[in-house]
C-alpha cells in the first residue's frame, strides 16, 4: 500500500501543532495584563461568529477564489441563532437548521 | 436574548449539568464530523490517497479545511512545500483558540496541555470554551469529551469508512449536514455573548471576516475577524452585562467532585 503521503501528513501536522500548542505551553499565559486578558475573553465570541459568517457567506471555487454566497444556509443558520437566543438549546437549533436546508433542497428551492 | 435569565458566561452551573449540555451540544458536531469525514475519505481516495495516507492526514493534521485543501492541491500536482505553507496559513487561527483556553488550563501538567493542543479544533474549542465559562474553570473531562469523543474519533472513523467505501456515500448536503458547522459556531457564539462588548466583538469579527474573506481568502478572514473583533469590543463602553473579571479563582461550582476539574492555582478572569 502506498505510504508516500504519510510524510506529507507529518509535515502538515508539524506546521499545525505549534499554532495550537504555543499558547497552551508558553509560560505566563495566565499572568497576562488585565487588558490582554480582556482581549482574550472577547476572542471566543468573535472567532466563532467569524467562522459562522465566513462559512455561510464566502464560497470558494475549485481554484480557491472567494465569492459572495446567498442561499438557504443564511436562513438555516439564522433560525439556529434565534432558537439558541431563546434558550431552546443548541441541539434543537442544529436539527432545525439541517431540516430547513435539507427541506429546501429537496423541494428544489435551494 | 431573554432578559429574565442570566447570561451564559456569567451563570455558573454545576459541572455535571454543564457536561450534559456539552454532550447534547456535541451531537450535532458528531453528525457533521461523520458526514464530512466520509466526504474527506472519498475525496482522498479519488485523489489517489491510500487508506493509510488518508488516515495519517486525519490523525496527524486533524484539521478539516487544511485536509480538504491538501487533497485538492495533491490532485492538482502542487509541490509539498506549497501544501505545507498553505496548511500553516489555514491553521494559524488555532493560535487564538489556544490563547483563549490557556488561562483556564495553566495549572495542568505540561504533557496534558501538549496533548490537549493536538486535538484543538474549531469544534472542540467552541464546545470547551462554552463549557469552561459555564462552570467558571477548566474541566478536562469535558475537554476530552469535546475534542476526542465528539470530533477526533468520529472524524477518523469516518475517514476510514470514506476511503474504503468510496462512491456509495451520499452527499451530506442532501441532509443539511453542511449547515450544521456554521450553525453550531453561530449558536455557540450566541451562548458566549453576555454583554455589549462580546456582542460588538462578535458582530465586528463577522463583518471583518466576511470582508477580508471575500477580498482575499476565507482563512485570512477568520484570522482578521478573530483579531480585530475583540479590539473593537474592548473600545466599546461596557454595558450592564459586561463583567470582564467575573471568574474568581478557587470558586468551585456546586456539585463538582471531579479531580479533573482544575481546582487550584491561578485561573485567569476570562
Amino acid at each position: 500500500m502506498k505510504t508516500d503521503l504519510v510524510w506529507l501528513a507529518l509535515l502538515m501536522g508539524a506546521v499545525t501543532y505549534p499554532w495550537r500548542a504555543v499558547p497552551l505551553l508558553a509560560p505566563g499565559m495566565h499572568r497576562l495584563p488585565a487588558r490582554v486578558q480582556e482581549y482574550i475573553r472577547l476572542v471566543g465570541p468573535a472567532v466563532l461568529a467569524t467562522l459562522a459568517a465566513v462559512n455561510v457567506v464566502v464560497a470558494l471555487d475549485a481554484q480557491r477564489h472567494p465569492s459572495f454566497h446567498l442561499g438557504i444556509e443564511w436562513l438555516a443558520v439564522g433560525a439556529c441563532v434565534a432558537i439558541v437566543g431563546l434558550r431552546r438549546g443548541l441541539l434543537v437549533g442544529l436539527v432545525v437548521a439541517a431540516a430547513i436546508a435539507a427541506g429546501a433542497r429537496a423541494a428544489g428551492l435551494a | 436574548m431573554r432578559k429574565d435569565l442570566p447570561p451564559l458566561s456569567s451563570a455558573r452551573i454545576d459541572v455535571a449539568a454543564s457536561r450534559r449540555r456539552l454532550v447534547l451540544d456535541g451531537l450535532g458536531i458528531i453528525a457533521t464530523a461523520v458526514g464530512f469525514g466520509l466526504v474527506y475519505g472519498l475525496a482522498a481516495r479519488a485523489a489517489g490517497f491510500s487508506p493509510i495516507e488518508a488516515s495519517a492526514m486525519s490523525i496527524f493534521v486533524f484539521a478539516g479545511a487544511a485536509q480538504f485543501a491538501a487533497v485538492g492541491y495533491v490532485l492538482g500536482g502542487f509541490s509539498w512545500l506549497g501544501v505545507v505553507l498553505l496548511t500553516a496559513f489555514l491553521n494559524a487561527r488555532h493560535l487564538l483558540y489556544g490563547a483563549a483556553l490557556a488561562p483556564y488550563v495553566a495549572d495542568r501538567p505540561r504533557p496534558v496541555r501538549a496533548l490537549m493542543a493536538h486535538v484543538l479544533t474549531d469544534e472542540s474549542f467552541a464546545l470547551s470554551i462554552a463549557h469552561f465559562r459555564r462552570v467558571g474553570r477548566a474541566d478536562l473531562r469535558g475537554y476530552w469529551w469535546a475534542a476526542i469523543v465528539t470530533v477526533f474519533i468520529p472524524w477518523n472513523l469516518a475517514t476510514i469508512v470514506g476511503v474504503e467505501v468510496g462512491g456509495r456515500i451520499p452527499d451530506p448536503s442532501r441532509f443539511g449536514l453542511d449547515v450544521i458547522f456554521p450553525a453550531a459556531m453561530a449558536g455557540l457564539a450566541v451562548g458566549l455573548i453576555a454583554g455589549r462588548r462580546e456582542l460588538v466583538a462578535a458582530m465586528v469579527g463577522a463583518v471583518v471576516g466576511v470582508g477580508v474573506g471575500l477580498a482575499w481568502d476565507p482563512a485570512a478572514g477568520i484570522m482578521a475577524g478573530g483579531l480585530i473583533g475583540p479590539v473593537v469590543g474592548m473600545l466599546t463602553p461596557p454595558g450592564p452585562g459586561d463583567r470582564p473579571h467575573e471568574l474568581a479563582p478557587g470558586s468551585v461550582a456546586a456539585g463538582d467532585a471531579s479531580e479533573d476539574v482544575a481546582g487550584s492555582g491561578p485561573v485567569a478572569p476570562l
